[in-house]
């Protein structure tokens, strides 16, 4: 195995590009270490992608939305208010993620390319529309995070291609996101179901919904028809009803020893339920 | 034959030099290459925290970094963390509590309990029990720990 740490991204690209074997792009290492020290996976070539310009940096652009370089740790992700503050669903499934320690290493790219159907942070990137910049040998393309994930562990990235940058979208006024797991313990724990509801209200009627799911499909899931049951509501019981039956029909979960198919269907759906009334209360306070 | 990486970083503020296989973590190069065997590898895989140190200022796991991801890095680990022969107060206080018993996750929690009272000068109980959760202690139960957590701080904020 070798280690490279390029000054550029067109460097990066070119080493990963010109690799004959198995290249892992190194952010913070918490999922490519671990599978290197556990005999998972050694790849042929590390790329360390920390000393390119603005793979740390977190910057909001002048039209309100957010530019999240790709190795940016989740320690940084929460100490700035004011994303904090727009996206606080997308904030807190990133600081779910493992303890301090994997805080100060931990990516919002490196969960979403690790491709895990169980990611915390995807659910929320889905739910908020986030992008990402990808460079490549065939130059640079914006795509939407949910043509990322493609099945366990695999992403939709061609060789030679890195994402440099997560896209947040601006913030409209009294809009919201939310963020809830289950996991049979108070912390760090792998999800055995994960759901994010964004939303946005005119007066104290859902203008606009965006739900996914986590852990209860080969990829991280977006749920339409959970959206739609809440648009045009006041998250009354009848539309919670339907939002909630949505997400658990939206499920095609695997029976394991975390879950079973019929606690992960039920639980996405109170889970659902649940995310949404925070989502709809932050809106409401901003 | 892979080739060497040769690094240079700072280490409790001394530089340092090392050369380091491209697969070795910064766990290893501290103890096989710098005798600082403070830090301890648990599991090797990020879960106990045993081999907690400060990179750049960060808690991380350094069985969880590379070696060669260390150039030009600012490290702080345990041994850097007493003045000469005056005990850090997170040290004293958890030899007053007896806050711990066979030693070997004792460096990580003290690292990582001086970066969260660095943050939070006055935590709760909760905060010190979130911010502990990835130390694993299999001796004391924690609650020693957390005594003499909280009273290092109210020791720190007197000074």
């Amino acid at each position: 195995m070798d280690y490279v740490a390029p000054a550029t991204i067109s460097e990066a690209v070119g080493s990963a590009h010109a690799a004959s074997g198995s290249v892992r792009f190194l952010a913070g290492g918490t999922d490519v270490l671990v599978q290197l020290r556990s005999g998972m996976h050694t790849p042929d070539i590390i790329i360390d992608v920390k000393n390119i310009p603005g793979m740390l940096d977190v910057a909001r652009n002048n039209d309100g939305g957010w530019t999240i370089g790709a190795a940016v740790p989740g320690i940084r992700i929460g100490e700035v208010a004011e994303l904090r503050s727009d996206w606080p669903g997308v904030v807190e499934a990133m600081e779910l993620i493992g303890s301090t320690q994997i805080q100060g290493r931990a990516s919002l790219i490196g969960n979403l390319c690790n491709g895990s159907p169980a990611a915390d942070v995807v659910p929320a990137l889905f739910a908020a529309a986030a992008r990402v910049s990808i460079a490549g040998p065939q130059g640079e393309r914006e795509v939407g995070v949910s043509e990322i994930p493609v099945g366990p562990g695999r992403n939709s990235l061609a060789k030679g291609e890195i994402i440099t940058a997560l896209h947040l979208p601006p913030r409209r006024a009294a809009a919201a996101d939310a963020y809830l797991r289950f996991i049979p313990r108070t912390e760090m724990d792998i999800a055995v179901v994960g759901c994010a509801v964004n939303l946005s209200l005119n007066g104290d009627r859902v203008a606009e919904a965006s739900v996914a799911l986590g852990a209860v499909a080969p990829t991280v899931l977006s749920v339409p028809e959970a959206a739609a049951a809440l648009v045009g509501s006041q998250m009354d019981s009848p539309a919670l009803d339907r939002m909630s039956a949505a997400c658990s029909a939206a499920c095609r979960p695997i029976d394991d020893k975390r879950g079973t198919v019929e606690f992960r269907t039920d639980v996405a759906g109170v889970l659902g339920r649940r995310a949404a009334v925070i989502a709809y209360n932050r809106a409401g306070r901003e | 034959m892979m080739e060497m990486k040769h690094v240079k970083a700072e280490v409790n503020g001394d530089p340092v030099e090392y050369l380091c296989d491209p697969r070795e973590s910064l766990l290893d190069a501290l103890r096989d290459r710098l005798s600082l065997t403070g830090a301890k590898e648990g599991c090797g895989t990020g879960d106990c925290g045993a081999c907690s140190i400060l990179l750049d200022g960060d808690l991380v796991c350094s069985c969880l970094v590379l070696a060669a991801e260390a150039e030009g890095k600012r490290i702080d680990t345990i041994e850097g963390m007493a003045d000469g022969e005056t005990l850090h107060p997170l040290q004293s206080q958890f030899l007053q509590h007896a806050a711990l018993q066979c030693g070997i996750c004792t460096p990580g929690i003290l690292v990582a309990a001086k970066a969260l009272l660095e943050r939070i000068p006055d935590p709760s109980d909760s905060e010190i029990r979130y911010w502990l959760a990835g130390n694993l202690c299999r001796c004391t139960g924690y609650d020693k720990i957390v005594r003499a957590v909280k009273d290092a701080a109210v020791e720190m904020r007197r000074t």
